[in-house]
């Protein structure tokens, strides 16, 4: 396949967003259905023989600017609309369009009684647009447009049912976090700008090469396109919107956590490799950042009720890892995690959609319980994911977390021991969530167990294709292979032969001794996960009540949203409270009325003059000649 | 001959006379006479200067002011006429539809 058909890709899904847009009310939902899922299985199909041509051709020539046509060109700004197809890019298509694919089906059923089906279809194909053009884009400016249409999507189907006052508000909230990292982003474009004279990626990375390592500028460019990550990929400090993402439907929340949005920052920053390498600092921060974000975040989930809460908490625990491993340069490891993680939480989150779905909209795990029955398949395919999750062998998150918690325990021995100890809460979490949602007595209302049922064909078959992929998605980045991981060597001509940080020397015995340790520590959790929740269910209570001051600093989040609401959202509406009474209503208003009040004023001290008698006027006239003439003459 | 200041200065009495007519008069028709006698005086002073300089000129342009004066009294005329119809008198201190 020639590599010009790249521009079909992200063509597809645009093209059925607007046909849905503007026909989808007259067409039939099979039909607006159909075609929202075509589009991105054929943006999918484009993508596997963009791989594959890919494939053919030497790994030194594997980076192809697909040219489309002249954006902006003026003076001496040149940003061409152009496409970058390199191993990175082509590997993020297949994950966007293969797991969202997969979510468009599932979406088919699971929104089948909605009022705005065409809508939804409309949005969702139009997010994965603009995932897109943001992997694919081959300058800072065209990845912007698909930031900026990620975030806009992502304000769309979150607050998808406006009329409910927490959906409008958590899509607000998105936009509004997104957009101060996108502030960030914006400015660290300038400054690459200011100090490349370029945005094209060809030409900001080999001009990189004449700065020396550490360069004050470098760290300035890094932090700031950082901000931007943390706000697109959910990090500390700006981690606050994804949790309340979770008012969207929840396909949607599958599409953010997994396959866009949310890898939208780790790409970025993976993209930037170049740059970040400069920048010890900004790496430095990247790392610390991600540590603490996948701790913390993973604390968080420890005691969420809320099902769909939980996985969120997980996603942004999940993301701070792939942060993690790109601050200690282990930038294939990270991507190799995004990978992974879109399918294992792509699956968590269709399949807790599909027990709420069971449950008629039921979230509360507090309200479900031995649901492993009736709900057979589902509870299969969740506890895949949550293997996945927890990292257990052989599923696929075992490989990737473990190669970064590998990487990193080679560059920093305290990240190494923040990143365990989240490996443990994660398995905890996770197995909570099992045990309480699909095993033990069941704690349903009568009339949610009344309407009990497996979901339907179409949800299922994208949750065991998923399940497929938690197992076998992490095989492609088999450890210990000679060589390096097929997934190391393929994104090689991207990143450079990985420089496996001080990994060889270290040997193998070590690393496979880690891998177990990991291992351990995730079957610990799953144990005490167990006997919390399933030898003792006292337990946990009594430990709750015990520990009342950390269990409800956990159980509140930390209280950062009441911090945030403190410290900044309230000192923010009392200051505009006040340029609202005061500078505007005294100031503004006070200054324009005070130019109306002196124009009328004026006028009705001048209307005197105009007498409306004809003699006045010429009596005025003939006087301003006679001073007109006589200035002449005394002249 | 006659010098040429002779008959500039009977222009400038006419043009004052015409001045002081258009300020002090009120009867619109009388006013319009004075405008006409303005009018006049310029002309006079035009044949005048065009005597003296032994051109064409200023002739020239005396067909000028008269065309226009005839364009004027069309006009002027007209509007008088609509006025006397509203008002019922020509008196122009009874027209003051234009007082701010």
């Amino acid at each position: 396949m020639d590599l010009k058909w790249i521009a079909l890709v992200p063509l597809f899904p645009l093209l059925g967003s607007v046909i849905n847009l503007f026909l989808g009310r007259r067409l039939s939902k099979g039909v607006v259905g159909t075609l929202a899922c075509a589009a991105v299985l054929a943006s999918f199909a484009v993508s596997v023989g963009a791989f594959f041509s890919l494939n053919a051709m030497a790994p030194e020539h594997r980076q192809v600017v697909v040219h489309l046509f002249d954006w902006i060109d003026a003076g001496s700004f040149h940003v061409p609309f152009a496409f970058l197809v390199d191993p990175l890019s082509v590997l993020m298509i297949l994950v966007v369009t293969g797991v969202g694919f997969l979510i468009h089906v599932y979406s088919t059923s699971y929104m089948e009684h909605d009022e705005g089906y065409a809508r939804y279809f409309t949005y969702l194909n139009l997010f994965t647009f603009s995932m897109l053009v943001l992997v694919l884009g081959s300058s800072f400016l065209t990845l912007f447009v698909g930031w900026e249409g990620v975030g806009l999507c992502s304000y769309l189907l979150i607050g998808f049912w406006y009329e409910k006052k927490s959906a409008s508000d958590a899509g607000k909230k998105a936009f509004v976090v997104n957009r101060i990292g996108d502030f960030g982003f914006a400015l660290g474009m300038m400054l690459i700008f200011w100090t490349f004279g370029s945005l094209n990626f060809t030409e900001v990375f080999s001009g990189a090469s004449r700065f020396a390592a550490g360069e004050p500028v470098m760290t300035t460019i890094c932090l700031l396109l950082f901000v931007g990550a943390c706000g697109k990929s959910a990090q500390l400090p700006l981690y606050v919107w994804l949790p309340d993402a979770m008012e969207g439907p929840t396909p949607v929340s599958a599409l953010i956590h997994a396959a866009t949005m949310v890898t939208a920052g780790v790409y970025m920053v993976a993209r930037c490799h170049v740059l970040y390498m400069l920048s010890p600092t900004a790496m430095g921060v990247v790392a610390v950042v991600g540590g603490v974000t996948a701790l913390f975040a993973a604390t968080i989930g420890l005691v969420q009720n809320d099902i769909k809460r939980v996985l969120a908490y997980s996603t942004v625990s999940q993301l701070g890892y792939m942060f993690l491993a790109l601050g200690v340069g282990a930038f294939s490891a990270g991507i190799f995690h995004v990978m992974t993680h879109a399918f294992f939480k792509a699956l968590l989150f269709l399949g807790s959609g599909s027990v709420i779905h069971a449950l008629s909209g039921e979230q509360d795990i507090r309200k479900m319980g031995a649901l492993k029955g009736p709900l057979g398949r589902t509870y299969f395919t969740f506890l895949f994911g949550t293997l996945a999750l927890a990292g257990i062998f052989p599923f696929a998150g075992f490989f990737s977390k473990d190669e970064i918690l590998w990487n990193v325990y080679n560059t920093n021995r305290v990240l190494w021991v923040v990143g365990v100890a989240g490996a443990f809460c994660t398995a905890f979490y996770m197995f909570r969530l099992v045990f309480l949602t699909f095993f033990g007595e069941s704690r349903l209302t009568s009339e949610a167990k009344h309407h009990l049922h497996e979901s339907p064909p179409r949800m299922l078959v994208p949750l065991f294709v998923l399940a497929i992929l938690s197992v076998v998605g992490g095989w492609i980045g088999l450890p210990l292979m000679p060589g390096g991981n097929p997934l190391t060597h393929w994104l090689d001509p991207v990143f450079g032969p990985e420089a496996a940080v001080g990994g060889e020397g270290a040997g193998h015995g070590l690393e496979i001794g880690l891998m177990a340790l990991s291992l351990g520590v995730a079957l610990f959790g799953i144990m005490v996960a167990w006997l919390f929740y399933r030898k003792t269910p006292k337990l946990p209570v009594a430990l709750g009540a015990s520990m009342k001051g950390a269990y409800n600093m956990l159980l509140n989040k930390y209280y950062v949203d009441e911090i945030y609401g403190a410290a900044i959202v309230r000192p923010f509406f009392s200051l505009s409270g006040m340029l609202w009474t005061f500078f505007d209503v005294k100031v503004v208003d006070g200054v324009v009325n005070a130019v109306g009040r002196f124009v009328r004023g004026a006028g009705s001290a001048a209307r005197g003059l105009q007498s409306g008698y004809v003699g006045g006027y010429a009596l005025a006239m003939v006087l301003g000649l006679v001073v007109v003439i006589s200035y002449y003459f005394i002249k | 001959m006659v010098p040429i200041s002779n008959y500039l200065w009977v222009s400038v009495i006419l043009f004052s006379l015409g001045v002081t007519g258009v300020i002090l008069r009120r009867n619109a028709i009388v006013i319009f006479m004075c405008i006409e006698l303005m009018m006049n005086a310029a002309n006079l002073a035009f044949v005048a200067f065009a005597r003296q300089t032994h051109t064409l000129d200023g002739q020239v342009m005396v067909f000028f002011v008269m065309t226009v004066a005839a364009a004027e009294v069309a006009v002027g005329l007209a509007i008088i006429i609509s006025m006397f119809r509203h008002h019922e008198s020509v008196n122009i201190d009874q027209v003051d539809l234009l007082r701010g």
